[in-house]
């Protein structure tokens, strides 16, 4: 064999059908064992775009765009010389000839083929199945199109109480239609589920606002005269009025290439292939993935067995010893926002074998347990709180070390057993996904020299699929840590040990409100009496801020010791700019200002030369006032009813909006009202990291809430809320919090939010990069703040409520305080003399700084610019 | 140096060649805060007063950024130096010896200060 692989004739060629998830990791698995370095690898791809994460396809409605799906790394492509033709799928195979035909009509000989195909919605054979209005779910361009058919539509419905069928019945409803779900079977998901589970779900799911029609079967798709779908005939002779139908009514193998070329297929179909995944026809053709008939006689429609089968098929090809003789059916899936999960022998066919369960349909709680009669767990299901899915499967197999019936009790109920993965086996699989064992993680930790989560994924893909271990994950990376004696400095900075979360709850706990007081008993050793630092100071000065009504501190952040802490634009109360002059920004809530309120700002612009502009958060910005020119500015807006809008602070900025309801033909709410509202609760509030809002009146969001960290977005009965979003340099788009909120629930479910974050947030940690790190993510941050699962939403409440009752200007009350406004001087020995470092230059009308730029390098920074 | 921060009627003082120049009361200096000072030629110089009532002056020139604005940046201890980190970029420089300390071809004025 030779080392490139371009040219000669005598590299062999492997071609690969089918660039979905399974051929994706085919791709890695070849690279991995170094087999693109020795062979020519062709893709046949047949979608318009490389391979993408399926499972996750439904985030495409929560904000995730088609590239944030992809999982194909054209670096990757290229550096192993694959070569990828997109769009441009395999239409025959001579397998004598050992030769691929594309549609483009390029032929492709090769040594190796393989056959990733995947599978196709089924459609059952209704009259009028492929009017305009019925669509299947199964790429993005199925995605896009009922996106595009649901824009002037009301009502959907779903053919299947599936998996999927629920995934596409809760993409339709956050389309903004009213949802049905027609069900064959008499319960939803009859395979993960038993009838217990599916009552639980049932009830969760109508809870929800969707229409479930269980035991029925769809006749006919219903139509109009142009064609399109106004409903369907049911059997029991009913009819459902729906302007849309998504067939979801499970999945067929894509066998008919290789029917074709005479490859066995099984008699339901499946690319009939042994334990090596080869075809039983053909030694140099493989199949994987959901198009394989697998040894045990079973097509997986999951993808982590098609995981399993690419590395077996890779394995075999690079003559390495691998086989794949079947594979666990667990999945633990969030429908709609309810967990449900199965694993093992879910249904119990194991003989002689036992149940344990627990059911409270009202909260729609739902698990299982199936024990053998030694005790063994051998499977169950979870509906409604599937927490310990990842602890459960592990130790499935094995007989638990301690009784079953306290792993299924929920918290409160008797003594919840807390079974931390550490009790697990190095065996037990962490990431069924991706078969990585406890074992390999616990190695990467200590070989591999991983410490966080996002090191270890890298490491072992594990978690880089479902995300559902990811949790379980970080435990066993703690656990291993600390075992391995590895001190894990989680500490704020030099001075203390702590984490910002730690520090806030002891000056919650114990009040203490001064800096010194916290560092002196508090501090690191060496740092105890000492003067601190600029990380801490100004951290420790927010969370004092933050909780001063509560602490009995002054909610004033000028006051006594907390002025030395503030950073240096809280100090002054303006941001500085790179010549030592500064901006000024006054509050514009909602982005809603008078003639007058304009007029005022301009006079004042202009009376003091100041340069001005329109930010990107919807309000006035004048720039280049000397620090001795500050309080004068301040006193007339004061004047004129303006007060601080905070550009400086670690608080809340803006909260943008559209002008909704009023004025446009779309709007559906209020939205200027709700963003005023929203910016005059929260203005002040000191946080972690500076906070960003906006209000949309309807789903065209004009006011880009899903970028914000916490976004309203109008809808016909409320509004959505949405938060974790960022702009800036990472963008992140919003997640969905709650949905159909009243004003009331809407702000109450802010408050708790937003407390939780300042509360349990590292240091200048924006709310994206929160929710991402926090052990269970937005799933425990919608517990805590939905569920109220640590019994913490009154307290966070009041403690809001406390903010909001203690809000004053600081402005206001920095130019009514002489002593206070002594400090805003240029030199503290002529208070009357400007700073002459500060100087100016004309520029297209206005002003702009005029400064001999010194550069001697960047220090880059850690984040921590001041707006 | 070290003075009770009580003592009121105390006068910061810059040493300029021979001379000491009077600034300010030494109540006018926030523990932890600096303020600015002018000098007869113009330049401008850095005053801070630390936790234990310690005074420090340095040249108020930020020598990356340009803009004379020491003064207003956040002070602290860094492996027992004291130091303020410029509000411009965040360097830090040691208040004793006018060194950077994240960049240590970088060093500036500094100046003898009491209270009297
Ligand atoms: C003035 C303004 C630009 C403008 O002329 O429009 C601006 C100016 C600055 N932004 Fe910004 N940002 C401004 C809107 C934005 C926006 C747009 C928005 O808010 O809708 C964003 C993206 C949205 C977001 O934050 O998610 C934005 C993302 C940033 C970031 C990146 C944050 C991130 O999480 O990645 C920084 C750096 C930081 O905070 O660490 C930053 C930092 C800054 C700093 C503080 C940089 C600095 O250290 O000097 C600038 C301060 C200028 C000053 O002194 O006033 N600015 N900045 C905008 C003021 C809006 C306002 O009225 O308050
Ligand atoms: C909405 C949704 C949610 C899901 N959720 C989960 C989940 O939570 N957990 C889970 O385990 N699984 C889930 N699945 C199933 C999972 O996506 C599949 O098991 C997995 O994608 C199978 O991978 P594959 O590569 O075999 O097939 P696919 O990903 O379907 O890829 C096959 C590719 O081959 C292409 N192709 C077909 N014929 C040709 C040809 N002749 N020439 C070239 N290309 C061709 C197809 O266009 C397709 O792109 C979900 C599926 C969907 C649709
Ligand atoms: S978001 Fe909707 S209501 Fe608001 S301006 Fe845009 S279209 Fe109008
Ligand atoms: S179990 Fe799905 S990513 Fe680990």
């Amino acid at each position: 064999m030779t080392a490139t692989p371009e040219a000669t004739e005598a590299t062999p060629t492997i071609v690969l059908v089918g660039h979905g998830m399974v051929g994706q990791r085919f791709l890695e698995a070849l690279a991995e064992r170094g087999m693109t370095a020795t062979h020519r690898v062709v893709v046949l791809c047949e979608e318009p775009r490389p391979a993408y994460d399926r499972v996750a396809l439904t985030s495409y409605f929560s904000g995730k765009t088609p590239e944030d799906l992809s999982m194909t790394d054209m670096e990757f492509i290229d550096t192993h010389g694959i070569e990828l033709y997109v769009g441009d799928p395999a239409v025959a195979v001579d397998r004598e000839a050992r030769k691929v035909t594309a549609r483009s009509g390029e032929v492709f000989e090769y040594d190796t083929l393989v056959l990733a195909t995947g599978s196709y919605p089924f459609v059952p054979p209704v009259p009028n199945k492929d009017a305009a209005g019925c669509f299947v779910y199964r790429t993005i361009e199925d995605l896009l199109a009922i996106e595009e058919y649901a824009k002037s539509r009301t009502t959907g419905a779903v053919v299947g109480g599936g998996l999927l069928g629920l995934e596409a019945a809760g993409a339709l409803k956050g389309l903004g239609l009213t949802s049905h779900i027609v069900e064959f079977a008499p319960r939803l998901m009859p395979v993960q589920v038993d009838d217990g589970g599916g009552a639980a779900l049932l009830r969760t799911i109508e809870d929800m606002g969707l229409t479930v029609h269980t035991g029925v079967g769809t006749q006919e798709i219903i139509i109009d005269g142009d064609g399109a779908v106004t409903g369907m005939k049911l059997s029991d002779g009913s009819e459902l009025a729906t302007d849309m139908v998504v067939f979801s009514a499970g999945v067929r193998p894509r066998d008919q290439l290789a029917r074709d070329c005479g490859l066995t297929v099984g008699e339901r179909g499946g690319i009939t292939v042994d334990e090596q995944c080869r075809t039983v026809a053909d030694p140099r053709v493989f199949a994987i993935g959901e198009c394989a008939l697998a040894a045990d006689g079973r097509v997986y429609g999951l993808v982590a067995p098609g995981y399993e089968q690419a590395e077996t098929a890779a394995a075999t090809i690079a003559s390495d010893e691998a086989s794949f003789l079947g594979a666990d059916l667990s999945t633990k899936l969030k429908l709609l926002g309810v967990d449900v999960a199965s694993f093992g022998d879910a249904h119990g066919t194991a003989e002689d074998c036992l149940d344990v369960v627990y059911s409270d349909s009202r909260a729609g709680l739902y698990k299982k347990l199936v024990i053998g009669r030694d005790g063994t767990l051998l499977g169950g299901i979870l509906v409604g709180d599937a927490e310990a899915y990842g602890t459960l499967k592990a130790f499935t197999g094995s007989v638990p070390p301690v009784s079953p019936e306290s792993l299924v009790l929920p918290a409160g109920a008797g003594a919840p057993a807390q079974l931390g993965p550490s009790a697990l086996p190095d065996d037990a699989i962490i990431c069924s996904c991706n078969n990585v064992t406890k074992g390999t993680i616990r190695g990467a930790v200590t070989e591999h020299s991983c410490t966080t989560v996002p090191e270890v994924k890298k490491c072992t893909k594990a978690g880089t699929t479902c995300g559902s271990c990811v949790k379980v994950l970080g435990q066993l990376i703690t656990a291993e840590l600390e075992a391995s004696g590895v001190e894990v400095d989680k500490g704020l900075c030099g001075c203390f040990g702590q984490t910002r979360e730690e520090l806030y709850e002891i000056v919650l706990a114990l009040r203490i409100n001064t800096y010194q007081d916290l560092l002196d008993r508090y501090g690191r050793d060496g740092a105890r009496g000492g003067d601190g630092c600029e990380i801490c100071k100004p951290a420790i000065g927010s969370i004092i801020a933050s909780l001063a009504p509560t602490i009995g501190a002054s909610g004033y952040v000028l006051d006594a010791e907390q002025a030395a802490l503030q950073d240096s634009n809280d100090h002054f109360l303006a941001n500085i700019q790179k010549n030592g002059s500064y901006s000024v920004v006054p509050r514009i809530p909602g982005g809603e200002v008078t003639p007058e309120g304009l007029i005022v700002i301009g006079e004042i612009a202009r009376d003091f030369g100041l340069y001005t502009k329109i930010t990107g958060g919807q309000r006035i910005d004048m720039f280049g006032a000397r620090v001795e020119q500050l309080p004068l500015i301040w006193a007339r807006l004061v004047d004129a009813g303006f007060e601080s809008g905070h550009a400086y602070g670690k608080s809340l900025r803006t909260v943008k909006s559209c002008v909704g309801q009023t004025w446009c033909r779309y709007g559906v709410q209020d939205s200027v009202r709700m963003a005023i509202d929203l910016e005059l609760r929260y203005r002040g509030l000191r946080s972690p990291h500076k906070l960003k809002s906006a209000v949309s009146g309807c789903q065209r969001e004009c006011a880009e809430a899903q970028s914000k960290d916490f976004g309203v977005i109008a809808t016909a009965n409320g509004w959505n809320l949405y938060v974790g979003g960022n702009g800036g340099a990472t963008p992140r788009h919003a997640d969905l919090l709650g949905q159909d909120l009243s004003d009331a629930e809407l702000i109450r479910l802010i408050d708790r939010f937003l407390m939780f974050y300042i509360r349990t947030a590292d240091r200048l940690e924006r709310t994206s990069v929160w929710l991402e790190r926090i052990p269970g993510g937005l799933d425990h941050v919608r517990d805590v703040v939905v569920e109220d699962s640590l019994g913490i939403c009154e307290e966070l409440e009041t403690l809001m409520a406390a903010h909001v009752a203690n809000y004053r200007d600081e402005w206001s009350e920095t130019i009514n305080d002489p002593e206070k406004l002594a400090r805003f001087v240029s030199f503290i020995n002529a208070p009357d003399t400007p700073d002459p470092v500060v100087g100016f230059v004309p520029e297209r009308d206005q002003i702009k700084p005029d400064l001999p730029l010194l550069t001697i390098g960047h220090r880059p920074l850690e984040g921590s610019a001041q707006r | 140096m070290t003075l009770a921060p009580e003592t009121t009627d105390l006068k910061v003082q810059v040493r300029l060649d021979e001379d000491w120049m009077p600034v300010c009361d030494l109540t006018r200096l926030l523990p932890g805060r600096g303020v600015a000072a002018l000098l007869p030629d113009g330049g401008q110089v850095a005053l801070f007063r630390d936790r234990a009532g310690r005074l420090y002056a340095i040249d108020n020139r930020d020598p990356f950024g340009g803009a004379a604005v020491l003064s207003r940046g956040l002070t602290g201890t860094h492996q027992g130096r004291p130091f303020v980190a410029s509000p411009l970029l965040k360097q830090r420089f040691d208040l004793e010896t006018g060194q950077c300390l994240d960049d240590e071809s970088v060093r500036i004025t500094t100046y003898e200060v009491r209270a009297a």
